[in-house]
């Protein structure tokens, strides 16, 4: 029997038959995440119904030395959740229960197989809900959103999953089940759990989620202001942010990006814009609508021609459906196309724009741009058409290419789809060999042997090995029963 | 000539960390001069000091040859206003940061500690509520290493998922894992206007102001012994939203609005030397945990917004070792922790400071990883790590 036979014999009495997948045809509708063009058969699919149930899968590899891979909704775009081909893929959508919300300790307990969207929903009637808000909420998991530290339209005001998430249960590549951080912040000692978020499962599995809840704000104002140019788009926003203003959102279109969404969804923005803006602010009214004036005269300062305010919820979500839709849209005008995630200082946006549109031009490759314009966030997407020879590469060339400016004017590779197996190989262009190396102490103190999740992240496994070092007991107090417990 | 030999200086009466005293004080002035001394002393034990404001808390350590003073490691080196962001060395005083142009870091701190310091030590204060703490505020960072390499983590920008956020895992790291030399943070524009709410109000008033839409930057508790236990509320924004909310909130509490802070805002309930505790906890047991230390006669502050209080006592402790036990067994009751931050002497070696935290082991693991030898701040941090 080969050790992932016997695993599966093991799991199957230690967990229900119906859990262990093995047959061939099953195995391969787990082959691949939300990039698409990465594809690899698990050798095995188990679905653990409970964390201990997690904690005996991690164990049975940990014991036969074989790699596991966890997998959430599978709506990542880094290939993070690309199964191991000889190797375990632990899917955590089994594990879907809100455990408890309360709205007094703006908590909320929940297992990693729950849909983003459905805390907000379970909160909204308490007055609260949870604001990280991946384009995905509606499929994807919170498991996921941990270990991808995701983020979102509304990042730029309300932070990232890392700074929403105050206490994980989770199974060390170990198997043993451990607490990180608690329901109450600042949990003394090392914070494993600020490490842990964002780790692309290369240090365990979440098996438990403990999330801050924020209170919905009075007020929410949608503005939609199109410009000619996307210069003037990002003069206006560099306005907002120079004035004081934290919107909740902006976000920015492209005239490609523009046409793409009217094709798909007709959300009607204006027509010759070579460039929208959506801005949104929340908070108290009286405070929201100060800024709101303000913002509406930075728009027409910098060159709107046409603002849209929002004036109920149906008419914010159509101003935000063409940009939700944006990357789905790219299909009605071009057959294939690579969703590039980079990040740039936004005093740089006008810069970078010319010069992505300078290195598309010269492989002959359309370009269209949806961003973050208020953190930098670029979400390039590169069209081609797989059927013409040659187009592939040079996509993927443009696409590289944009990285690397990224790199170069101070910003990052990845500002919230993740490193997965899609970016390792960028990673020693953003750090150094030792920086990377550091990184790889904290995995060696998690995994030793390099079992979870290998191949993401990090373009070439450290060796942990053993390491002199004197071995710390417990406090001298504890054990001689000095101190008490608690 | 050697780098130690080049910085190092014989320590004065005063290089003192928590009682215990260092051979030797260097002041490295660069990054590089910092990595070449910790490479140079692989045989020595460190501890890292900035502006001094919190050297002395927590367990003192097992042993000090050198300690590493960064107030020389000191400068902005670039303020990015349009980008939100400034990059920093770690010695420089956090009140340089308070007030740069239009921006500011927005991380409560002592005027004379220093960024890397209020890092190190995980400091936060009132504003808190609405900012985060350093460990959302920061979002790149240099380390030397204990064995000489010099090490980056994030960047310059604040969205970033390139690889693992060791930030977080310096921020309240407490010296044990590396020098850090240089931080990147994210800063917030300079309120239009600010207004404090202050009103007599039991800590149980704090949920009403969580409940309503008052936005408030920070949310204080003040309870004393035999005193009448105070609210004050931080407001900021634009001047009309900021008296609208002002109004309104003192009408809630039945408080008044001033433009000054309560004396007691954002300083510790405990003498130099004295008892002092960081209690933490749910929102909900915040009141809980307020009448626990005011029953023991403790005076108690902090954010009720977030559920972080610090309690001490104005005089001598008198039984300290039990009120510690009490108030422990109170915050963990109320799903928190409570840590010792400063005690007198006696009662300090009598006690675990950091008490009980999950995930020990793997925190062991990871100081081994880093600091094989054990050789920064030993002793001083969780488990005796």
């Amino acid at each position: 029997m080969t050790g992932i036979d016997a695993i599966a014999a093991r799991l199957r009495a230690e967990l229900a038959p119906d859990q262990v997948i093995t047959d061939r045809q099953q195995l391969r509708t787990y082959e691949c995440d939300g990039l698409a063009h990465y594809k690899v058969v698990p050798a095995l699919v188990v679905l653990p119904r409970t964390p201990a149930q997690v904690a005996a899968t991690v164990r049975a590899c940990a014991e036969a030395q074989v790699p596991f891979v966890a997998r959430g909704s599978g709506t990542g775009l880094s290939g993070g959740a690309l199964p191991h081909a000889d190797g375990v893929l632990i899917v955590t959508s089994q594990l879907r229960e809100i455990l408890s919300l309360n709205p007094a300790d703006e908590r909320a307990v929940v297992q990693p197989g729950v849909i983003n969207l459905h805390v907000t929903h379970a909160a909204t009637g308490h007055g609260y809900y949870y604001a990280p808000d991946p384009s995905s909420q509606q499929i994807c998991s919170i498991g996921g959103n941990v270990a991808e530290n995701s983020g979102g339209a509304h990042c730029l005001k309300y932070g990232f999953t890392t700074n929403h998430v105050t206490g994980l249960q989770v199974v060390t590549p170990d198997g043993d089940l451990v607490r990180l951080g608690g329901a109450a912040p600042d949990t003394p000692g090392y914070d494993l759990l600020g490490a842990f978020v964002g780790s692309e499962g290369t240090l365990g599995v979440a098996t438990e989620v403990t999330v801050r809840l924020t209170r919905l704000p009075e007020t929410v104002r949608t503005l939609l202001a199109a410009f000619r140019s996307t210069d003037q788009a990002g003069a206006a926003t560099s306005a907002i942010i120079a004035a004081g203003v934290v919107p909740a959102a902006i976000e920015m279109m492209d005239a490609l990006s523009i046409e793409a969404a009217e094709a798909a969804v007709h959300c009607g923005y204006p027509a010759g814009a070579g460039a929208v803006l959506i801005v949104e602010l929340d908070g108290p009214a009286a405070e929201v609508a100060a800024q709101f004036d303000e913002v509406s005269r930075l728009c027409d300062e910098n060159g709107a021609f046409e603002t849209r305010v929002a004036a109920d919820d149906t008419e914010r979500q159509l101003i935000w459906r063409g940009r939700k839709s944006a990357f789905a849209a790219v299909g009605r005008i071009s057959p294939d196309y690579i969703v590039q995630d980079g990040v740039i200082p936004r005093t740089a946006l006008p810069e970078v724009l010319r010069r992505i549109s300078a290195v598309a031009g010269e492989h002959g490759v359309r370009v269209a741009n949806v961003f973050h314009a208020g953190d930098g966030n670029l979400h390039p997407l590169v069209l081609f058409d797989d059927a013409v020879p040659g187009e592939a590469g040079r996509a993927e060339t443009v696409s590289g290419a944009i990285l690397d400016l990224c790199i170069e004017y101070g910003g990052s590779i990845t500002g919230e789809h993740g490193v997965g197996v899609d970016k390792a190989r960028y990673m020693p262009r953003m750090f150094s060999d030792d920086d990377l190396d550091t990184m790889q102490l904290v995995r060696c103190a998690f995994d030793p042997s390099g079992i979870a999740n290998p191949g993401k992240v990090f373009p070439t496994p450290r060796l942990c090995g053993e390491r002199p070092g004197r071995r710390q007991g417990a406090h001298p107090l504890h054990e001689t029963d000095v101190a008490e417990v608690f | 000539m050697s780098a130690l030999d080049d910085l190092a200086v014989k320590a004065g009466d005063d290089d003192l960390v928590g009682g215990v005293p260092a051979r030797l004080v260097a002041a490295p002035a660069t990054t590089a001069e910092a990595a070449a001394l910790i490479a140079e002393t692989r045989d020595l034990t460190v501890v890292i000091r900035g502006g001094g404001s919190k050297i002395h808390h927590g367990p003192p350590p097992r042993e000090l040859d050198l300690i590493i003073d960064t107030r020389r490691l000191a400068g902005v080196v670039e303020h990015a206003a349009g980008d939100l962001i400034t990059v920093v060395r770690a010695g420089t005083p956090m009140a340089e940061l308070h007030r740069l142009p239009g921006q500011q870091l927005a991380l409560d701190a002592p005027p004379s500690a220093t960024a890397g310091g209020t890092v190190a030590a995980n400091g936060s204060g009132p504003r808190r509520l609405r900012y985060g703490t350093a460990r959302d505020l920061l979002i790149g960072i240099t380390v030397v290493r204990p064995d000489g390499r010099i090490t980056k983590a994030g960047g310059k920008v604040v969205k970033n998922v390139a690889g693992y956020d060791l930030g977080k895992l310096y921020t309240g790291s407490q010296g044990t894992l590396g020098l850090i030399t240089e931080c990147v943070f994210r800063l917030h524009p300079v309120p239009l206007t600010t207004s404090f709410v202050r009103a007599v109000a039991p800590p149980t008033r704090a949920a009403d102001v969580l409940a309503g839409q008052f936005a408030a930057s920070a949310l204080e508790i003040n309870a004393v012994p035999g005193g009448d236990p105070e609210i004050a509320v931080l407001l900021e924004g634009t001047e009309a939203g900021v008296r609208d909310r002002a109004g309104a909130l003192a009408r809630l509490l039945d408080g008044e609005v001033t433009d000054v802070a309560p004396s007691w805002w954002d300083t510790p309930p405990w003498p130099d030397g004295g008892l002092g505790l960081k209690l933490t906890s749910v929102l909900s047991a915040v009141p809980t945990l307020v009448a626990a230390a005011v029953e023991a006669g403790l005076t108690i502050r902090g954010s009720a917004g977030t559920g972080v209080l610090y309690a001490g006592c104005p005089g001598p402790a008198g039984d300290a070792t039990r009120l510690v036990s009490l108030l422990r067994a109170a915050a963990t009751a109320g799903g928190g922790h409570a840590v010792v931050l400063t005690a007198p002497e006696p009662v300090r070696d009598g006690i675990d400071m950091w008490g009980h935290v999950p995930g020990l082991e793997l925190m062991r693991r990871v100081k081994d990883q880093f600091d094989p030898d054990h050789r920064f701040a030993p002793g001083r941090f969780v488990g005796g790590i």
